[in-house]
């Protein structure tokens, strides 16, 4: 056994471990600790696996989002952890559930293990066509080319969630603010890091979108960077989130879909087929749609993470 | 292979299919840009050209004889998605235009924008959550892919669950939050099987997979568990028992047009993509043991959920109870539908005009039981005495739509129970006939527990003064419940159109 196979064995066994301590923790807010540190060694997992772009969103949404969703939920629940304890199931109940999720984790094992390896897999085809895209990474191929109208979808389905957020805010609160209210005087750690970071973020994140062409990375990373960019300013109380009624950041929302639908309906005229490229144009096009994708990715989790809106509009 | 190489290329018309996906999609993202009352005109300007797109491509499709397809930005499958519209997606994609328009112009009034405001929570999240629902529908309906159904069931999740609370009342809000947890759940089992058949036949086209699944002749262990997977998923979607515990508080706590939309539509798609799987991904997968499983549970259902029917006070609740008991009708199509016998096209046909008269008869139910609400105050059903006076229309399309429920002609649903229980009857599954048999007295009892005493002489008080309005559209919906029971040969054609003649039976 090499090294790296040691190494491996033991980041899968960490992997079960914390997943087991979240399981098991008593208290929501061990759980929550327990399930963002499980995210982060899942993206390990992803790296190992060499499937680097799913690292990336497993970091970033999976423990990153998440985990500031979850924390900020805890933090809610706090009064009513009690006597939510008390209404637990049953010992049979979730003996029941405990059984049944052994079993099909069981026979999930055993029929992944039963597969042919290596699997049947699109990747070589998806390799074939780089070149009339002019991209280099397969996945942006397959994101924004091959499976473009999924992508296309998936971003309204975020907006359908934020519509369901602001959906449950009281009728007075409707149009306004949502989050932390703005600080008298930021201070601390949390507000010298919230001055510090947006900066270096909004390259990094940059930086991601731009290469995602090419490496690992993309409009999801990207705007999953500049989200936790804006959690982190709003978290330290620096600025207030804008009211939900503001035209410019429905446009934001929306910009994704809206320009991916345009180019979509455009290639009815150009290349001859809804959501296809014309030929030489299919690079710039992808950039296009990257960028406004990223704006709203970046717009939109925020406001899944803040909630619905808890004040009237000014 | 000359079937094979039509489902992989555009055919003639099939822009429509886009089309049918993406004006939903344009209306519910321009109506949260714009927002407050422009909303809901933009929903009703979009209205009329989503049913006519529905009606185009029914008849593209009845014309052609063959399904439509449209191949998403010239990449065909397996690297690529596929739109596909065959007999049963056209008439789902009518009903889903009728219906919903139907709710969007009851629920005008109720979720407008008052003047003076620019804009208000309701009315905002109700438009635009419609129309969200209503994209979700339509990728349902025409997706080829798994993956791409998988996005679609998102969508539809994501759209269903606010509308169940969008009063905010706190039991609203618990009904809503159960039924997320069941629907996401529904969704993991879903998105794992789907990997696994990706995983081992390295394509997620519905087309292609049927191909492969065919020429193999042994089942992999994984596919059979992603089967089951996908359908243990779809369940608990479609609330077959005893998956259905988030339904009853669901359907009932809505506000009468979602509720509406949820019980005649939203079930019904998971339920189609149940049908799709079986019938069309993997037919050689549906043996005797799986198709009776389903028809086991569909028969429980029946039963179980009319007697929960019989029981309830409140007529919302009894309404919703009884969709639990008509889910149940669906699934006996599976036993009688799959394979090549000669009765098999009946119980197809038996299947989806059980879907189609169940949404038009359930959308009238629950939207002359949101009629009466609005005007006594509550829907309890020993104080419902007299209101038939008070809300003929009301009381009439409950009635119809209680007819096509109960299984009597004329009526969608007496053409849907007939055709079912003579497949039963000439493939000799007699269980099957006599469940249907009990589950349409019991039907009758919960039907007559409502209208006998609404046409009792008594003098009700009422709240709010009568909107003849929105008793005409529960109406509309109740006659087109019955309407389908005068279909045509021709609309039976419609429906045989793409349908997959398995070999399950032969293999």
């Amino acid at each position: 056994m090499s090294v790296i196979q040691a190494l491996d064995i033991g980041l899968a066994l960490l992997v079960l471990a914390v997943a087991g301590w979240t399981i098991a923790a008593r208290e929501a807010f061990a759980s929550v600790v327990g399930y963002v540190a499980y995210g982060l060694l899942l993206s390990l997992v992803w790296v190992r696996l060499f499937a680097v772009d799913v690292a990336l969103t497993e970091a970033a949404i999976g423990s990153g989002v998440t985990g500031v969703l979850l924390i900020s939920a805890v933090v809610r629940l706090r009064k009513t952890e009690a006597p939510a304890a008390a209404e637990r199931p049953g010992v049979v109940l979730r003996a029941l559930a405990a059984a049944l999720c052994t079993v099909v984790a069981a026979a999930l094992a055993a029929v992944v293990l039963l597969m042919p390896d290596p699997g049947a897999t699109l990747a070589p085809e998806a390799g074939q066509h780089l070149g009339e895209l002019g991209v280099g990474n397969p996945i942006t191929a397959v994101l924004i080319a091959y499976r473009s109208f999924d992508t296309m979808l998936e971003k309204v389905v975020l907006i359908l969630a934020v519509i369901g957020v602001w959906s449950l805010a009281s009728d007075g609160n409707w149009g306004g603010v949502a989050g932390p209210r703005r600080g008298a005087r930021p201070e601390g750690a949390l507000a010298f890091l919230a001055q510090l970071l947006p900066p270096l973020g909004i390259v990094v994140a940059i930086h991601i979108v731009w290469v995602g062409a090419n490496e690992p990375g993309g409009a999801f990373q990207g705007g999953a960077i500049l989200a936790a960019m804006a959690l982190i300013v709003l978290m330290a109380r620096l600025t207030e989130a804008p009211e939900i009624r503001r035209r410019w950041l429905r446009l934001a929302l929306i910009a994704g879909p809206a320009v991916f639908l345009v180019v979509g309906i455009a290639g009815f005229a150009i290349p001859g087929s809804f959501l296809a490229y014309p030929a030489g144009w299919a690079k710039p096009l992808i950039l296009l749609i990257e960028a406004f994708m990223t704006l709203s990715i970046a717009a939109t989790l925020p406001m899944l993470v803040i909630g619905p809106p808890d004040r009237p509009p000014s | 292979m000359l079937a094979m190489a039509l489902a992989l290329a555009t055919t003639g018309g099939g822009y429509l299919l886009v089309l049918a996906v993406i004006v939903p999609v344009i209306g519910m993202l321009l109506s949260l840009v714009v927002g407050g009352r422009h909303a809901e005109r933009i929903a009703f300007a979009l209205m009329p050209a989503g049913l006519g797109l529905a009606l185009a491509i029914a008849i593209e499709v009845w014309v052609t004889g063959q399904p439509l397809v449209y191949i998403l930005g010239g990449w065909p499958p397996p690297l690529g998605i596929a739109l596909r519209a065959d007999g049963f997606s056209a008439v789902m994609l009518v009903t889903a235009a009728l219906v919903i328009a139907a709710a969007g112009y009851f629920a005008r009034g109720g979720f407008a924008t008052p003047p003076g405001v620019a804009e208000k929570r309701a009315p905002l999240a109700f438009w635009t959550l419609l129309q969200g629902l209503w994209a979700a529908l339509a990728v349902v309906f025409l997706g080829g892919d798994l993956f791409n159904l998988y996005v679609a069931l998102e969508l539809l999740t994501f759209a269903a669950v606010p509308l169940v609370c969008l009063d905010g009342r706190p039991e609203t809000l618990a009904a809503a939050l159960r039924y997320l947890l069941f629907a996401l759940f529904g969704s993991v089992l879903y998105l794992l099987g789907a990997a696994l058949l990706y995983g081992t036949y390295g394509t997620l086209d519905i087309v292609l997979l049927a191909d492969r699944t065919a020429a193999e002749p042994l089942v992999a262990p994984a596919v059979g568990f992603a089967a089951g997977l996908m359908t243990a998923g779809l369940l608990a979607k479609t609330a077959l028992f005893p998956l259905h515990l988030w339904l009853p508080p669901a359907h009932a706590n809505a506000p009468p047009p979602a509720s509406a939309v949820l019980s005649a539509l939203v079930v019904k798609a998971s339920f189609f993509l149940i049908v799709r799987l079986w019938f069309d991904v993997m037919p050689g997968l549906a043996s005797a043991a799986v198709t009776t499983l389903l028809a086991a549970l569909g028969a429980a259902a029946i039963l179980f959920g009319s007697v929960l029917a019989l029981r309830q006070a409140r007529l919302k609740l009894l309404i919703a109870y009884s969709t639990v008991a008509q889910i149940g009708y669906l699934f006996l199509m599976f036993p009688l539908a799959i394979g090549g016998h000669p009765w098999s096209a009946e119980a197809w046909s038996g299947g989806v005009m059980q879907t189609l008269s169940h949404a038009f008869a359930k959308a009238a139910m629950f939207l002359a039981a949101g009629v009466v609400y609005e005007q006594l105050g509550h829907d309890r059903i020993a104080e419902l005495r007299g209101i038939g006076r008070a809300m003929p229309m009301a009381i009439f399309a409950f009635g119809l739509g209680g007819l096509s429920l109960m299984g009597l002609p004329p009526s969608g649903g007496f053409a849907a129970k007939w055709l079912l229980m003579q497949a039963s009857v000439e493939s000799g599954q007699w269980a099957w006939a006599v469940v249907m048999l009990v589950g349409g007295l019991l039907a009758g009892g919960y039907v007559y527990r409502v209208v006998a005493p609404a046409l009792d002489r008594a003098t009700v008080a009422l709240k709010a003064p009568a909107s003849r309005r929105r008793e005409a559209v529960a109406l509309a919906l109740a006659l087109g419940a019955v309407l389908l029971g005068f279909a045509p040969p021709e609309f039976f054609d419609l429906l045989q159109i793409g349908r997959p003649v398995a070999m399950a039976a032969l293999r």
